[in-house]
């Protein structure tokens, strides 16, 4: 065995590249309670008042404190960047100084001009120049060869979000790669893998030793840019710090060279907990110590910046960068994964203070450690900061060693990745399908011209079903076409090469498609089918409006009749996507999860039966409408989970609010065992 | 049977134990001025639901209600007993926890056929929640319209059956926050042994929107909400109430 791996269980691991192996031979379960967690060492809190002054300085800046406008970003594009070098035990920033957005033109030259125009600086012309002249981007081989419907359905917002002129994201570099097997064994592999492929040079091999070839430049360029940093990264970590410090140096070479529209981390903690482990037996560090590195490293997380334009964060409501690390979860062999550092990634809530970013996850299952739960729940208390996600669910497909992407899609970390495909506006195909293809809010034909309502009486729903079907089956069909055209281009133009190194060579693709406005088209042919809905037409005869009259029954209410609508509606279009050719051989998938993006697409869409009106936003993800559920959070999150998982595989979201007082008395001050009270 | 219920709330943390399904019927002889739920006064109206319905549709969640179970509350439940009876019959079936959170002003010892009847509903009932208003009776009528003797009378009626009971109590403003009375109620509940909690509630404002929009005057308008640091206070001096009546007790029977 190697020294690094000096009293580590062997096993498979050792000779083949399965972290994932490592990781169950090699982790203990925590079942204790957060009483052993450190505090904030000075340097620490030091650090991120550093930080925080940054922050404040680029709020006051109007949003960007600096840009890259002359260096176009590469693994090792830039020298190393420091806060305070003499602190920092986690180092690596995207570019040579904290908060300074890099310029990464490869997704499309026209977004990174406006994204540094649009905060008050530009592109050094000749870079300009370089792509519009020289060298093709992804967003000028998408529109090469987009048809013209692909142009009309993505300008009418029918399709919408489309990752054509920005970095799709949503890959995972298996980022642990790096620290238990050092780059040099990286490349070995990558080597290997490259003398295997078929002799007969095919489309299919030529594309995989040319990203091969890809691959292995990039790993000897994450190795020039650790040694920047005085880091060696060829050979396995010896202790936490360094396992922390590769794993972080995988992901900031992904973030140096692909502003993705989801840059997620993994599935970290356990991995590192190995090592912690180790060093705490040892003596070689103490809890302070290590809890130290962790800080440190999710304060380098939570600096990670991108150049974005103004309409980007207006679709995504901010400037997220998804840097997702999923927590906890349940091995298949039944023993929990909750380790100490999954406490001491939680414990950054505290000792740096909530933040959106990392997007910390909790994986929970019924069978999770008591300790830990109550430790989620005290926490998302304090800082409304963890998210959480079935693991009890995706277990089953993805076994123990998947991740989040962005917020809710699950691939096995080094072994699947997914094409993100943004999403279809099923909202607008309904009242398409009204209007035989008429958009309602610019008059253009933009769907086919298939027979549209007639006459002014009460919607028929057994019509409009037919309609709306034959609508979906259009849409399903120009929307996956749209999203091949795009990863074709971006494989070609932009592609992901040091996330994809750190991948197995053969990689299951996910072709994420998506929906949105899922619960406004089940409410509103809820409202045709249950209650009369009369349409209103303009001076053109085209439905712009409706009249609804009487009752109909509501999705978020646990209501059988308008929930199997919204449960048809997922499984009908999944089905509809399945029957069409996808880029790469890549498996089809859907999700039901606009988070925040339901703002902009209720915008480009009119008045709808349900009553929801023009402009106004959709619900989040597979929320029911705002105020529609009556009856209680139970019967709202049971309509939601009767959508069928199997169908809407990348996920299904829920966003859900509520006031501390309504989960309960405020603490045990208003209710309690009475025995407590008078002291027995 | 049916029962006249007002609305059903999923997901009830406040009312029990854990996470409960909450059913509030329609109709109260009370007239508490603080009432938030002035809208389940009347006796008329509601939905007409069957138990099994309700039971039906607690069991379709129930994964939700692990540690938790049903509350009635209302409006007045005991109002509406044979009611209760059928739904926590079919409940204990299932072998769900259940609880009324009641103000007890139903309870007339001598009403042998409503006592017969809560003689059936008691085993059936795994918890009450019994708010005492005010321990006076002088002041408990200025405040609900009703007097209080059958209210105290149905917690000994609780402590003889042995059902657990918390009781709760809203302290408001002027109104209910008078320690000397606080005390005394303290000093009434401590003599109960069936007594496992207490509840004491910081008085809201949050009410007053629904008497706006029912055309209703309310009457306590220019009272403040309960700060809820002096709430802590005020529990303390109920619980020293209580404190005092069980040191009595374990004099006179120490056991």
């Amino acid at each position: 065995m190697r020294p690094e791996w000096k009293d580590f269980v062997g096993g498979k691991w050792e000779n083949e590249i399965n972290v994932r192996d490592f990781i169950q031979k090699n982790y203990t379960p925590y079942e204790g309670d957060e009483s052993f967690l450190a505090g904030p060492t000075q340097n620490t809190t030091d650090l991120w008042n550093m930080v925080l002054d940054l922050q404040k300085q680029e709020r006051e800046a109007g949003g960007v404190l600096d840009m890259d406008t002359k260096v176009i970003s590469t693994i090792t594009s830039h020298g190393p960047g420091y806060l305070d070098k003499s602190k920092e035990t986690i180092v690596g920033f995207q570019t040579d100084k904290p908060f300074k957005r890099s310029m990464q033109p490869y997704g499309g030259i026209r977004m990174a001009e406006k994204a540094c125009s649009d905060n008050g600086y530009t592109v050094d012309p000749e870079i300009s120049e370089f792509f519009s002249v020289h060298r093709k981007t992804h967003n000028a081989g998408c529109f090469d060869a987009y048809n013209p419907e692909m142009r009309a359905c993505r300008s009418a917002h029918v399709i919408t979000g489309l990752p054509d002129a920005y970095g799709r994201g949503r890959i995972i570099g298996d980022y642990r790669r790096v620290a238990l097997y050092g780059i040099d064994r990286l490349i070995e592999d990558k080597q290997a893998q490259k003398e295997s492929t078929g002799r007969v040079m095919t489309d299919d091999v030529i594309r995989l030793r040319e990203e091969l070839s890809e691959q292995i430049t990039a790993l000897k360029m994450m190795k020039e840019m650790a040694a920047s940093y005085g880091c060696d990264i060829s050979k396995p970590a010896t202790n936490v710090q360094e396992a922390i410090q590769a794993t972080y140096f995988g992901y900031l070479c992904a973030v140096k060279e692909q502003n993705g529209a989801a840059m997620s981390l993994g599935r970290t903690s356990t991995f590192i907990d190995c090592y912690a482990e180790r060093d705490l037996k040892n003596g070689t560090f103490t809890e302070e110590q290590i809890q130290e590195f962790v800080d440190h490293f999710i304060m380098k997380l939570r600096c990670v910046k991108f150049a974005r334009t103004p309409e980007y964060n207006q679709i995504f409501a901010g400037d997220p960068v998804w840097v997702t690390e999923s927590l906890g979860g349940v091995g298949v062999d039944g023993r929990p994964m909750v380790t100490k550092t999954s406490f001491r990634y939680l414990n950054t809530l505290n000792n740096l203070g909530a933040a959106p970013e990392p997007n910390l996850t909790v994986l929970w299952s019924t069978r999770l450690p008591e300790a830990w739960k109550k430790f989620c729940a005290k926490m998302s208390i304090k800082t409304s900061s963890i998210q959480y996600e079935n693991d009890d669910l995706m277990r089953v497909t993805h076994g123990d060693d998947y991740g989040i992407a962005c917020c809710v899609s699950s691939m096995v970390i080094g072994k699947q990745m997914q094409f993100f495909g943004a999403r279809a506006n099923l909202a607008k195909c309904l009242l398409y399908s009204m209007n035989g293809g008429v958009d309602e809010v610019t008059k253009k034909q933009v769907g086919p011209k298939y027979q549209p309502i007639a006459g002014d009486g009460p919607l028929d729903y057994d019509d409009v079903m037919s309609k709306f079907t034959d609508m979906m089956e259009w849409l399903a069909d120009v929307y996956v076409n749209t999203l091949n055209v795009i990863h074709y281009m971006h494989d070609k133009y932009c592609y992901e090469r040091a996330q994809m190194a750190l991948h197995d060579r053969d990689v299951l693709r996910y072709f994420a498609t998506g929906i949105a406005g899922l619960s406004v088209v089940a409410d509103s042919l809820s409202a045709i089918k249950y209650a009369k809905v009369t349409p209103i037409r303009d001076e053109d005869g085209i439905i712009v409006d409706f009249k609804t009259e009487g009752e109909f029954p509501k999705y978020g209410n646990d209501d059988d009749r308008v929930d199997t609508i919204a449960h048809d509606l997922v499984e009908t279009f999944m089905k509809m996507i399945r029957r069409h050719h996808t880029y790469r051989d890549s498996f089809p998938t859907m999700s039901v999860l606009t988070i925040t993006s339901n703002v902009t697409y209720g915008k480009a869409t009119g008045n709808t039966p349900d009553g929801r009106k023009k402009g106004q936003p959709f619900a989040p993800g597979a929320n029911p409408m705002h105020g529609r559920d009556t009856k209680g959070a139970v019967a709202s999150l049971s309509s939601v989970s009767k959508l069928p998982f199997e169908f809407a595989q990348d996920g299904i979201s829920n966003t859900f609010t509520i006031i501390p007082g309504a989960l309960g008395k405020e603490d045990q001050v208003f209710a309690g065992d009475i025995e407590v009270d008078l002291g027995k | 049977m049916s029962g006249r219920i007002h609305s059903l709330e999923s997901f009830g943390t406040v009312d029990g134990p854990g996470v409960r399904f909450v059913v509030f019927v329609q109709g109260c002889p009370m007239r508490c001025a603080y009432c938030h739920n002035p809208d389940t006064w009347s006796m008329v109206g509601g939905t007409e639901m069957e138990a099994s319905e309700i039971i039906e549709q607690y069991e379709r969640n129930k994964g939700f209600y692990k540690g938790g179970g049903i509350t009635v509350t209302g409006g007045e439940p005991l109002m509406q007993v044979d009611f209760l009876i059928e739904l926590f019959t079919l409940a204990k079936e299932k072998g769900i926890h259940t609880c009324i959170d009641t103000s007890g002003i139903a309870f007339k010892p001598d009403n042998k056929a409503f006592v017969e009847k809560l003689d059936k509903l008691m085993p059936l009932t795994d918890l009450v929640m019994l708010d005492i208003k005010h321990i006076d009776p002088e002041k408990h009528k200025e405040l609900t319209s009703q007097p209080n003797d059958g209210i105290l009378a149905f917690a000994a009626y609780l402590d003889e059956k042995g059902i657990d009971m918390w009781i709760r109590h809203v302290v408001v403003p002027g109104i209910t926050d008078d320690d000397k009375y606080l005390f005394e109620l303290g000093y009434f509940i401590g003599q109960f042994s069936n007594l496992k909690a207490l509840d004491v509630l910081p008085y809201h404002t949050m009410g007053t929107v629904k008497y706006e929009k029912l055309g209703m005057e309310y009457k306590l308008k220019d009272v403040p909400a309960m700060d809820k640091k002096k709430v802590i206070e005020k529990k303390q001096v109920i619980l020293d109430g209580i404190k005092k009546r069980r040191a009595e007790k374990e004099e006179k029977d120490p056991s």
